[in-house]
């Protein structure tokens, strides 16, 4: 049970354009902004929408082949999918929700309540059979339709932002959960997010989508320790700055240059941790190698620290403390100096 | 404060119109009420002819909606839902019967279904099948006058209901049929019956139409309200007495109706 796709879709403004491979029991995030045509990409996957070129093909079996003029409706796909809002059926009691895909499949009333029930039992929903969608809090909800999604054993699963419409602490048992039962599951798995928490704790491998196309792939680790594009370093709170490495400095094609600990050439990206920039109001003294005049122009504040944006000829973001943040009298529009220690620059080819 | 009046808070050039509209919706009904001929209501009401004019437009009304919701659903989905060209011409040409007169529509039925009608003269020829001046002929003409109703309200409640959950049931392995009758029919199911109480209170008081292409023969195609047209030119409390016999079955179907499916779809 693996995907294989290779996929085009051109609607509007999007221009979608994405390779995948899934193998058996592995989960694939993808992970984007909005826009970047995640939930297209899902769509044709689930068979809702035909792709413009491409083939998508599941354990060898091809449910689409653009060349060839295949197109397997998505009722008779082998899919399980969880969508954002859950969307139970309203009309029917939550077993019926659940057993509904056993019941189109042509399993009798009586092996279908007992599937039902025994899946809900498996994602805590013990007893819940009978009552209906609108009773069920959003992560008993959410819950519901991941058993919907599982019940009929599919050889593809597939998550549209399923943890997006849940309250923060909810989301973070729901996650814990859903972890599991991936775990467990024997098929393919697509999640689309643009949370890269959810990325990070659910799938084995990242796809970054941007535009229509992939721009970055790897484990979740290497995503967010190397992150390649902007987008994908302030998901991960990096400041990427692109450059040309030059022994022990990376020349930066936005202009300035950043100290680094390895000797580099060539194209390369550095990456900096906002907890590692450090501010003052005037030019500190000592040695650290990399001091910028910059510009505050954003201040959020993020737990016990502050995270502050900078701009300047190296624009950067740094998180202090709410206490220095207050003792440095800091407000946006202020004039800072910002140091970093060259050891705390991650420096790797582009 | 200058503007609004203290406790209601509607404006006067707001206030003054709007109660002359009630006035003029509700003294009409008062007047009925009024001028009723209380104490000889018994011997009107089972006069020859009353039973039988309201048991004729009773059960000519009701089969007219059955034959709005059995062809009135399927039309209001494939406007909904589909994606075939000139949906909305399609959309336009069903709405036509809402804005044409109905004696218009009765003879353009008599052009169709008549004697020497482009489909009635195949129909009496071939089967000897006659249609005008029938209980029939009522039925159509109702229909004819008071699917639309049924076809816009159903309309509206597709595609008020999020279609997302067709989506769902065709990920469950649901082809169209099965997502139709198992989810999109029960998700849209108050504003189905708001549109059969519309569609059938529309066909219980059709009279242009009917008169036109059925006629008004005792029996078999006087409905009620052709009754009460008539007996107002002979016998003026029995049409108030009529009036009234439609008045009270509107009236009761609309509050019996609401109670039990319709809070939810008729605000």
């Amino acid at each position: 049970m693996t995907l294989d796709a290779s996929v085009a879709v051109r609607r509007g403004s999007l221009d979608l354009q994405l390779d995948l491979a899934v193998a058996d029991g592995e989960v694939l995030a993808v992970l984007g902004p909005n826009g970047a045509g995640k939930s297209t990409l899902l769509r044709v996957l689930a068979g809702l929408l035909r792709p413009d070129d491409g083939s998508v093909a599941v354990d060898g079996q091809p449910w689409d082949d653009v060349p060839a003029g295949t197109h397997l409706p998505a009722h008779r796909r082998a899919l399980g999918v969880v969508f954002q809002d859950a969307l139970l059926f309203p009309h029917l009691s939550v077993g019926e929700n659940v057993g509904f895909g056993l019941r189109t499949r042509g399993m009798p009333k009586r092996t279908r309540h007992e599937a039902a029930v025994g899946w809900l039992e498996r994602v805590g929903l013990a007893g819940l059979a009978d009552v209906r969608p609108a009773q069920l809090s959003g992560g008993q909800a959410q819950r519901a339709a991941l058993a919907r999604a599982l019940v009929g054993d599919p050889a593809l699963l597939l998550l549209d932002e399923p943890l997006s419409a849940l309250d923060a602490r909810t989301r973070l048992v729901v996650r814990a959960e859903l972890r599991r039962h991936l775990a467990a599951f024997g098929g393919s798995t697509v999640l689309v997010t643009h949370d890269p928490v959810d990325a990070m704790a659910l799938a084995d491998r990242v796809v970054v989508v941007e535009d229509g196309r992939a721009v970055q792939t790897g484990t979740p680790a290497e995503v967010s320790r190397r992150p390649r594009t902007d987008y994908v370093a302030r998901l991960v709170g990096l400041s990427l700055l692109a450059g040309t490495g030059d022994g022990g400095v990376v020349r930066l094609d936005a202009g300035g240059e950043v100290a680094v600990a390895e000797d580099v050439h060539g194209p390369v990206f550095a990456a900096v941790r906002p907890e590692s920039v450090a501010l003052y109001l005037s030019r500190p003294d000592g040695s650290p190698r990399n001091v910028w005049p910059a510009t505050l122009v954003g201040a959020t504040p993020h737990g016990a620290t502050v995270r502050c944006e900078l701009a300047g000829e190296v624009p950067l973001v740094a998180d202090v403390t709410a206490t220095a943040f207050a003792e440095l009298g800091l407000a946006p529009g202020a004039d800072v100096w910002a140091t970093v220690k060259a050891s705390e620059v991650a420096v790797y080819a582009r | 404060m200058t503007r609004a009046r203290e406790g209601t808070g509607i404006p006067a050039p707001l206030l003054v119109p709007a109660a002359l509209g009630v006035a003029f919706l509700v003294l009409p009904v008062a007047a009925l009420l009024i001028r009723t001929p209380w104490s000889d209501l018994g011997p009107q009401l089972t006069a020859p002819g009353v039973g039988e004019a309201l048991r004729l437009s009773l059960v000519s009304a009701t089969l007219a909606t059955l034959l709005s919701l059995v062809l009135g659903v399927p039309l209001a989905w494939v406007l909904a839902r589909s994606r075939i060209r000139g949906r909305s011409v399609l959309r336009a040409l069903v709405t036509v019967p809402l804005v044409l007169p109905p004696v218009v529509g009765g003879v353009a039925l008599f052009l169709v279904l008549g004697r020497q009608g482009i489909i009635g003269s195949w129909l009496n020829d071939a089967f000897g099948i006659t249609i005008p001046f029938t209980t029939t002929a009522v039925v159509i003409a109702e229909t004819f006058v008071a699917m639309p109703f049924l076809v816009i309200s159903v309309e509206g409640a597709l595609r008020a209901a999020d279609a997302r959950f067709e989506d769902v049931a065709a990920t469950l392995g649901a082809d169209r049929w099965t997502t139709f009758r198992r989810v999109t029919l029960p998700l849209v199911a108050p504003g189905v019956a708001a549109g059969a109480v519309l569609c059938w209170a529309r066909a219980l008081g059709e009279f242009g139409a009917t008169i036109t292409f059925a006629g008004n023969f005792p029996g078999t195609t006087q409905t009620m309200p052709l009754a009460v047209y008539l007996a107002l030119q002979r016998d003026p409390e029995a049409a108030i007495v009529l009036s009234l016999v439609l008045l009270a079955v509107s009236l009761g179907t609309l509050l019996l109706l609401r109670d039990r499916w319709l809070g939810r779809a008729v605000p």
